[in-house]
């Protein structure tokens, strides 16, 4: 089993994907399965980017087991007030800051959603948001 | 179409990944919508885009996209070229607007992914 741990600072678009693109080698070196490496590396820097776009600050732990890749996202932020209504394609509450980056169409997490086989999101407003999401292989 | 190919016809100028001038491409995507090209299921894919700056190269790298044109002369910084080299990656500045470049590549037999 491995564990990757990465921090992830709110606003900062300048290192956002860092943790994707580590996660991406480290993964490659394990010789995962190549879609197995994208759904997994596409959900976790639209998970990065969420945060980057949303949060003030948060940690993102990888897990590499035997057959599973399980990423935990947990910020500290102002949450999201309707999981259903984030879960829905084109509902966006993002900035224009993040939009000038192409961001912020309101499809991050559907997006988790379609890569993941499973994504669970909680979340409470004013203190922050926890998105688990695991891949088999 | 190989990117030497496509080169003249974008009158564009390559500015990283030369050694890969002469590797094939099918498909074209344009958009300045990087939520977009993540749910992108294709690879090996052309991105004609007008952003230009670092998450359009770390969006490349996720959805497994090595073929990039900044079109409407956008230019790609030294930190862009430098992620970009990186992983590998073709980057192509173009004059043309994304609708004369996605036009002149579609005339010349070069696929939409829809």
């Amino acid at each position: 089993m491995i564990e990757l741990k990465f921090h992830i600072s709110g606003g900062d678009f300048d290192t956002a994907g860092t943790a994707s693109s580590e996660t991406k080698k480290i993964l490659k070196q394990l010789n995962i399965d190549s879609k197995v490496i994208k759904r997994t590396v596409v959900a976790l820097y639209e998970g990065e980017v969420n945060i980057a776009a949303h949060a003030w600050k948060g940690e993102v732990a990888v897990t590499v087991k035997d057959h599973q890749i399980v990423a935990l996202l947990k910020d500290e932020g102002p949450g999201i007030a309707d999981i259903n209504m984030a879960m829905l394609e084109g509902f966006s509450t993002a900035s224009p800051k993040v939009r000038e980056m192409g961001f912020g169409a309101g499809m991050g997490l559907p997006n988790m959603k379609k890569n993941a086989d499973l994504l669970e999101v909680e979340s409470t407003p004013g203190v922050g948001t926890t998105v688990r999401m695991s891949f088999d292989f | 179409m190989k990117i030497e190919k496509i080169i003249p016809l974008l009158k564009a100028k390559i500015v990283c990944g030369e050694r890969r001038i002469n590797d094939e491409i099918c498909n074209v995507f344009s958009s300045d919508l990087m939520s977009d090209v993540l749910t992108l299921d294709s690879e090996n894919i052309l991105l004609l885009t007008g952003l230009a700056n670092v998450q359009t190269i770390r969006t490349a790298e996720m959805a497994e996209i090595h073929y990039i044109v900044f079109v409407r002369n956008k230019k790609a910084t030294e930190e862009i070229i430098q992620l970009a080299e990186e992983h590998e990656m073709v980057i192509l500045e173009s004059p043309f607007s994304m609708f004369k470049a996605s036009g002149i590549l579609y005339a010349n037999g070069l696929n939409p992914l829809f």
